[in-house]
């Protein structure tokens, strides 16, 4: 296991190298002049123009170029916008509103995902199979601005059980359940499904014959030799899902407002400040490789036939 | 042998044993299978008993309803699809059927165990061996963990799984089959049942391996004076350890008889079927005989006697009529119309 770490922590290395250059030959190589609208609206003058591109290096080659800010990055330094902002403390500010977001989203997904999927696993065909089968075929079909939106008008404007918007920040926990069901909706459905067709499979599977043979009681049966085996697909999705939460949600934060780093790399993007998008995606990198190899390392805790060696 | 057996009967002791009665016994057993396809009549009157410390082999080919029986005695069958529609199964002479779901559940394991064809999947994966022994002791018999962990390695070193203290940390994943079947064996040993059913128990494995597992559920069943039901179509396996024989053909028991006689002189055409169909050593270089088409499908059983399509020996009357249970001896009987003649050929 120990080895296995190891090696994957080392082939994070290039991963991690080739999609943050790519960001960054993204960001800085596009079309357009960083300092347009920067002054009002007469061209910057030469001084300051000359000032800025010496500052963030722009005179030199992009190879160049990235080579200086992942050194910096790796001191902890994410450098300053135009404006002279330092991205560090936006990050700071922003990202406890998305864990917040992502959490709240996850723990919809799993307990709503899962108890739905256990139910009507064991229950097989009926009303309840077919009610839930219709409904997360509803949830997968929409769009999440659809959702999003909906609900917004919905619970916000019309009945007003909501605030439609969650401005301050730190978000208050309960102001993103509505968001974080939005935001969860399409990974509950899927969760359901997984857990659904997991539990149905194991169900008459011959251990879970064994254990009833064994004269378990039905509780044990179920409550411990098939849910730790259909529990493996579902722990792994969620794992992975909670790595893609990590990384924001520019739509969800758009919509209801909410001050997380989605929101973030979206503003930055449309005020071309390239530092701050660079500063975001190198960091959401980071997260989303990092979650991954903690869900294959808990793959192998799950299922015992899974060695890494 | 039968005087062994009366013994055994007056010693065992059970829950609330009705003095006399068989350690178990199954009588006209009826259960179908109600499909999208139709109803299949998987069991068409099955009756057999088994005393303490006898070993009773059941013999057909696959979908005659062996299994299935076994399943119904344990109270797991899959229900839906199954359902029971009638007979009786008493052990110690209490009848399981009408039992509650709590006293069924109490007979399995202690009074009943059962093992597996597929140790591999019969076994829970994600779970050591020493796990899956433990927990019965520790849920049914209150012991503690400590105490349960040091039953199972003596489990374990009475079915001769070497390094027993190191095994029970195992997952069955890294058991060799022979191993695994051995630890399964170990499993249903740990209530100390008073009858195991072993379904298959060899089937998946090495032919010499084979030898080992049965000679240790003979070995087993002697010590501990279990009664053994073994479910099998390896006619080879049967004749080393096995009392009496029960031959299964569509649901039906069609002959019933002690090992040696049935060897002997089948009196049933289907069972003399299978034992030519057995390669001999004495007939080397001469083809092979083998029983003509295919076991009947249980959604439409032919009518008359059902082995009647199948039959070198077939008359008219074999086409109409239901063949009855002739008893051509004590303890012996056959489902064909003509037994007598068979049996006196």
């Amino acid at each position: 296991m120990g080895r296995y770490v190891l090696r994957r922590l080392l082939q994070l290395i290039p991963v991690f190298i080739g999609t943050t250059f790519l960001i960054y030959w993204l960001v800085w190589s596009l079309p357009g002049d960083p300092f347009a609208g920067k002054c009002g609206d007469r061209p910057c003058p030469e001084a300051f123009v000359a000032a800025m591109t010496a500052k963030f290096n722009l005179g030199d080659p992009v190879v160049v170029q990235y080579g200086k800010y992942m050194m910096n990055l790796l001191q902890g330094d994410f450098g300053i916008t135009f404006s002279g902002i330092s991205v560090g403390d936006r990050i700071a500010t922003a990202y406890p509103n998305t864990i917040r977001l992502a959490l709240v989203a996850l723990a919809i997904e799993a307990v709503i995902g899962i108890s739905a999927g256990i139910l009507t696993g064991l229950r097989g065909r009926g009303f309840l199979d077919n009610l839930v089968l219709v409904t997360t075929l509803f949830l997968i079909s929409l769009p999440v601005f659809v959702t999003g939106f909906v609900l917004q008008i919905v619970l916000g404007f019309e009945l007003g059980w909501i605030k439609t918007t969650v401005s301050e920040s730190p978000a208050p926990w309960g102001q993103l359940i509505v968001p974080g069901f939005v935001l969860g909706s399409l990974s509950m459905a899927y969760v359901t499904r997984l857990t659904r067709s997991s539990i149905a499979e194991n169900r008459r599977s011959d251990y879970v014959r064994t254990a009833v043979a064994k004269g378990l009681p039905q509780s044990r049966v179920v409550g411990v030799h098939l849910l730790r085996n259909s529990a493996i697909p579902v722990i792994t999705f969620l794992g992975t899902d909670l790595g893609s939460l990590m990384g924001g949600a520019i739509i969800t934060e758009g919509i209801f407002n909410i001050k997380g780093i989605g929101n973030l790399v979206y503003r930055g993007i449309l005020s071309k400040e390239g530092v701050i998008v660079t500063g975001v995606v190198t960091l959401l990198v980071m997260v989303y490789l990092l979650s991954n190899l903690i869900v294959d390392m808990l793959y192998a805790v799950l299922d015992p036939r899974i060695r890494y060696d | 042998m039968s005087a062994n057996t009366e013994q055994s009967i007056m010693d065992s002791e059970g829950a609330e044993p009705v003095p006399g009665a068989p350690l178990l016994e199954v009588k006209d057993l009826f259960v179908e299978f109600r499909t999208r396809d139709g109803v299949s009549k998987v069991l068409n009157g099955v009756s057999y008993h088994v005393e303490a410390g006898e070993t009773l082999a059941v013999l057909g080919e696959s979908g005659s309803g062996k299994s299935v029986t076994a399943q119904t005695i344990m109270g797991i069958l899959d229900m839906p699809p199954g359902h029971i529609m009638g007979g009786s199964i008493k052990f110690h002479g209490e009848e399981l059927l009408k039992a509650s779901d709590k006293r069924r559940r109490e007979v399995r394991g202690s009074g009943i165990a059962m093992i597996f064809q597929d140790a591999l999947s019969a076994l829970n994966p994600v779970f050591t061996v020493g796990f899956q022994i433990e927990e019965q002791l520790r849920l049914r018999k209150g012991m503690s963990r400590k105490d349960a962990r040091a039953r199972a390695i003596e489990l374990l070193d009475l079915v001769k799984i070497p390094g027993a203290k190191r095994r029970v940390r195992q997952y069955p994943h890294e058991f060799s089959g022979g191993m695994r079947q051995r630890a399964m064996i170990a499993m249903s040993l740990a209530l100390d049942p008073e009858m195991l059913i072993a379904d298959e128990p060899t089937t998946a494995l090495d032919v010499t391996v084979q030898a080992q597992i049965m000679d240790l559920l003979k070995e087993l069943q002697v010590e501990r004076n279990m009664g053994m039901i073994l479910i099998t179509h390896d006619l080879g396996v049967v004749a080393e350890v096995a009392d009496r024989i029960a031959v299964m053909y569509a649901g039906r028991i069609v002959e019933q008889s002690d090992a040696l006689s049935l060897y002997r002189k089948p009196g049933h055409p289907y069972t003399k079927g299978l034992l030519e169909s057995l390669p001999r050593l004495d007939q080397r270089g001469q083809e092979l005989m083998t029983i003509k088409g295919l076991p009947p499908s249980l959604l439409k059983i032919p009518t008359g006697c059902p082995f009647h399509p199948r039959c070198p020996m077939v008359q008219d009357v074999c086409k109409t009529d239901v063949p009855p249970q002739h008893r051509l001896m004590p303890g012996r009987m056959s489902a064909c119309h003509f037994a007598e003649e068979l049996i006196s050929e």
